[in-house]
């Protein structure tokens, strides 16, 4: 079936023919008639954001919810260049988006016309892959190939520059019967020898770990569901990165909780400990790995992943498998179940032991207070008062994403959003306001810090316009925590313009958009506050005023190996364990 | 150095591999791949791309370059990553390849100075293009080697101007890619 339209319209159809839902955009003069094509039509709902970065981090937010592909609609030149920050977090994150860009007409393309950007260029390194459409032809099957390139592989966003003279010249739109693209075919089944040699290692292992990332997440619920069973049948530990939280439940006692910088004692010294490392779609990045010499250095490595430029990139591994997790975790249950091994009983025994020793340590322990919240204790109390209900969680950057992670337990994937690669402050809100408009009817919580929120803070418009009761959960400790944490370990406690100064009600802020703002600080009511949150079904603000001094921990400090972390109980002498050289790192 | 990221690698001995890409010849994939090198700090000795299959819109680009064999390993990896990359072959790996570059020198002088000339291009079996009474233009077809050899003896036969195409390779035997 083919039909002879305007390039606007072809962008529309083929967004209604992907099944797109939802668009997140911002209009200008470069994306008129596509404004203009949205108009005649009800299927593709647009969703007006206050500024284009939020669009992208709401199409993130969206796309991770959901398993499907986030769509961004924004005008040239500063529309575009607004959301490279959120394009480079989808592909620090591998999260698959589609952003449509206006530009100016071809004939101008280089004269520097108005509201023009070179945005293939400023785009080609922070995209999957990107177009710049020159010709009316070529414009349906890109428009269909983008969301075949975002969505297989390792995703990631990609960029489609249509110029405004394409947008109105007319020319025959069709559906291609499947919207491959005609050389791009990433492998998703891994190489079946290498599955059984990695059984066979795995038969034999003594201390063996998993250690899972987003990439299990990414594949598809199915992914964590052959991840649940593998892990089961095997009795191993697991621990995951930041983005994989959630692909297995956090309550389940094979479960270390999350490796890396803050991750947990038990989690990073089982990694530094271990003879077997099963890595199933992560990717040893250097917030995982601390020092690289010290790393794991005693044990031999599986790296499963479907992008092979990330195998043996960071970490040297014995056995790498290029393909999709589901696909591989499918094939090594199978191999597992038919070869059903002998494990060493004894010395699995004698490993768990050992990681209940280290689980005994208690690494997450703060000190408890009658007069201040605690961050923590905010977490924990948010997480206990929702933990029954459809929650999904969106996060800012900083302390207060990490003890998000380490106090929200994850029971099932695509429930925790959070900027991982990139680590964006500004993310939570928009991504919220994405999660929402996917998850009508569940409870979407923004755990924020007070710096981070102001980021992207306009967006709370777009949820009121769109009565999304999203919830953005404040953990209000006047500093850049996180900065300041690092000035107090690095720098002497000189704090360095990382104090929030002049900061906003935010009671009278959410009231001011329309919303409903709550502030608590006494540990004894915060549970009523929180539960008022819950029950209003409206946009809320809750400024939850915490200790202003805390520090995350535990905590792997520059220049250390995972046996080297920091506990809660040694905070006080923490500037002095770490060298002069480690000082110059992040 | 000790450091929460990794340390700087050892030395570790550098090999240079020439690599041949095939690519769907659209706008930017050249900025692409050029992009991939200059952000990820590999190193381009060589450089070379052209249309080669002009029906499949394929191009083919010979890609001179060192690094350590991770390095190396790397560089293809990130490569066959790119989408409108078909394949990646390491000419080096498999065997030494055959390889050619084609050089424009253009000479001035005049007496003594210019029967030297004459006579090295002779020597080299380089072509004269073009002739005045005080120049030539000759083009030399040869291995890197031997065209940084016939440069520097004409340096001192005057010299003014070299243009050179980029090394173009091809595997030996019979096997195609
Ligand atoms: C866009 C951006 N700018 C700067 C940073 C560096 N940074 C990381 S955490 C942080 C402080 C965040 O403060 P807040 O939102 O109050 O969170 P807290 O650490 O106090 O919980 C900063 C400035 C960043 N991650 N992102
Ligand atoms: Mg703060």
């Amino acid at each position: 079936m083919s039909e002879t339209m305007t390039g606007a319209e072809m962008v529309v159809r083929a967004l209604q023919d992907q099944g797109v839902e939802h668009i997140f955009g911002y209009p200008g003069g470069a994306v008129l008639p596509i404004y203009d094509a949205l108009f005649h039509q009800e299927r593709v709902k647009h969703i007006l954001v206050r500024h284009e970065q939020g669009a992208v981090h709401a199409a993130e937010g969206y796309a991770r919810s959901s398993g499907k592909v986030g769509v961004v609609l924004v005008t040239s030149g500063p529309g575009a260049t607004n959301a490279v920050t959120g394009l480079t977090d989808a592909l620090m994150d591998s999260i698959p988006l589609v952003c449509l860009t206006g530009q100016v007409p071809t004939h101008l393309i280089g004269s520097d016309a108005f509201q023009e950007a070179d945005t293939v260029g400023i785009t080609r390194h922070c995209t999957k892959h990107n177009y710049l459409v020159k010709r009316i032809e070529d414009l349906p099957r890109i428009l269909h190939e983008a969301f075949y390139v975002a969505a297989n592989g390792r995703p990631g966003p990609v960029v489609i520059d249509i110029p405004k003279d394409i947008q109105f010249a007319s020319g025959t739109y069709v559906r291609p019967s499947n919207n491959r693209h005609k050389t791009y075919r990433p492998q998703v089944q891994g190489d079946a020898e290498k599955i059984r040699a990695a059984i066979a290692l795995m038969a034999q292992a003594k201390r063996p770990v998993f250690y899972t990332g987003g990439g299990v997440i990414n594949s598809g619920p199915q992914a964590s569901a052959l991840l649940r069973e593998l892990v089961r049948l095997t009795g191993f530990p697991i621990t995951s990165t930041l983005m994989g939280l959630g692909a297995f439940p956090a309550s389940d006692r094979q479960f270390l909780g999350m490796l890396g910088m803050h991750g947990t004692y038990e989690a990073n010294l089982a990694m530094h400990g271990c003879d077997l490392m099963i890595n199933v779609g992560a990717r040893f990045d250097d917030r995982i790995t601390g020092r690289l010499d010290a790393f794991s250095p005693g044990s031999r490595k599986i790296h499963i992943d479907i992008d092979a430029s990330s195998i043996n990139k960071n970490v040297k591994v014995d056995i790498g498998i290029v393909g999709d997790c589901a696909h591989v975790l499918e094939d090594m249950v199978r191999v597992w179940r038919s070869a059903s091994p002998q494990v060493d009983k004894a010395a699995l025994k004698e490993w768990w032991e050992k990681i209940d020793g280290w689980r005994g340590r208690n690494c997450l322990a703060y000190r408890q207070s009658k007069d201040t919240i605690k961050p923590q204790y905010a977490v924990e109390r948010l997480y206990e008062l929702t933990k029954d209900r459809d929650v999904y969680v969106t996060t800012e950057v900083g302390q207060h994403q990490m003890w998000a992670a380490q106090f929200f337990k994850f029971e099932e994937p695509n429930r925790w959003m959070t900027s991982g690669g990139l680590g964006t402050m500004g993310y939570g809100l928009p991504a919220a306001v994405g999660v929402q408009l996917a998850h009508p009817k569940a409870l979407v919580v923004d755990i924020a810090g007070e710096a981070s929120i102001l980021m992207n803070m306009q967006e709370m418009s777009t949820a009121l316009q769109y009565r999304l009761p999203i919830k953005v959960f404040i953990l209000n400790n006047e500093y850049m925590g996180m900065v300041r944490q690092w000035q107090e370990l690095l720098h002497g406690g000189r704090y360095s313009e990382s104090y929030s100064a002049a900061l906003p009600d935010f009671v009278k802020l959410a009231e001011a958009y329309g919303g409903v703002g709550i502030r608590c600080d006494d540990p004894a009511k915060l549970d009523d506050a929180i539960r008022e949150m819950i029950d209003t079904p409206r946009p809320v603000i809750f400024d939850c005023i915490v200790d202003k001094t805390e520090n995350c921990f535990p905590m792997i400090p520059s220049g250390k190996a995972h046996n080297e972390m920091l506990l809660n109980d040694v905070a006080g002498d923490i500037g002095s364990v770490i060298d002069e050289k480690g000082k110059m790192l992040v | 150095m000790k450091s929460h990221y990794s340390d700087a690698p050892a030395a570790e001995p550098l090999a240079r591999h020439t690599l041949a890409v095939i690519v769907d010849n659209e706008p930017g994939v050249l900025a692409r791949i050029a992009g991939l090198f200059s952000g990820r700090g590999y190193n381009i000795e060589s450089l070379t791309v052209s249309e080669t299959e002009h029906e499949k819109h394929l191009s083919r680009i010979t890609i001179v370059t060192t690094g350590t064999a991770h390095v190396i390993e790397q560089i293809k990896a990130q490569l066959g990553r790119l989408v409108p990359v078909h394949s990646v072959n390491d000419l080096t790996v498999q065997g030494e390849a055959v390889e050619r570059e084609l050089a424009l020198l253009k000479v001035v002088g005049k007496g003594e100075q210019r029967v030297e000339a004459m006579r090295l291009a002779q020597a080299f079996g380089a072509r004269t293009l073009d002739a005045t009474l005080t120049s030539f233009v000759f083009e030399l077809t040869g291995g890197s080697d031997e065209i940084e050899r016939f440069i520097k003896m004409m340096t001192a036969c005057g010299l003014v101007e070299v243009s050179r195409t980029g090394i173009a390779a091809m595997s030996r035997g019979a096997e195609g890619m």
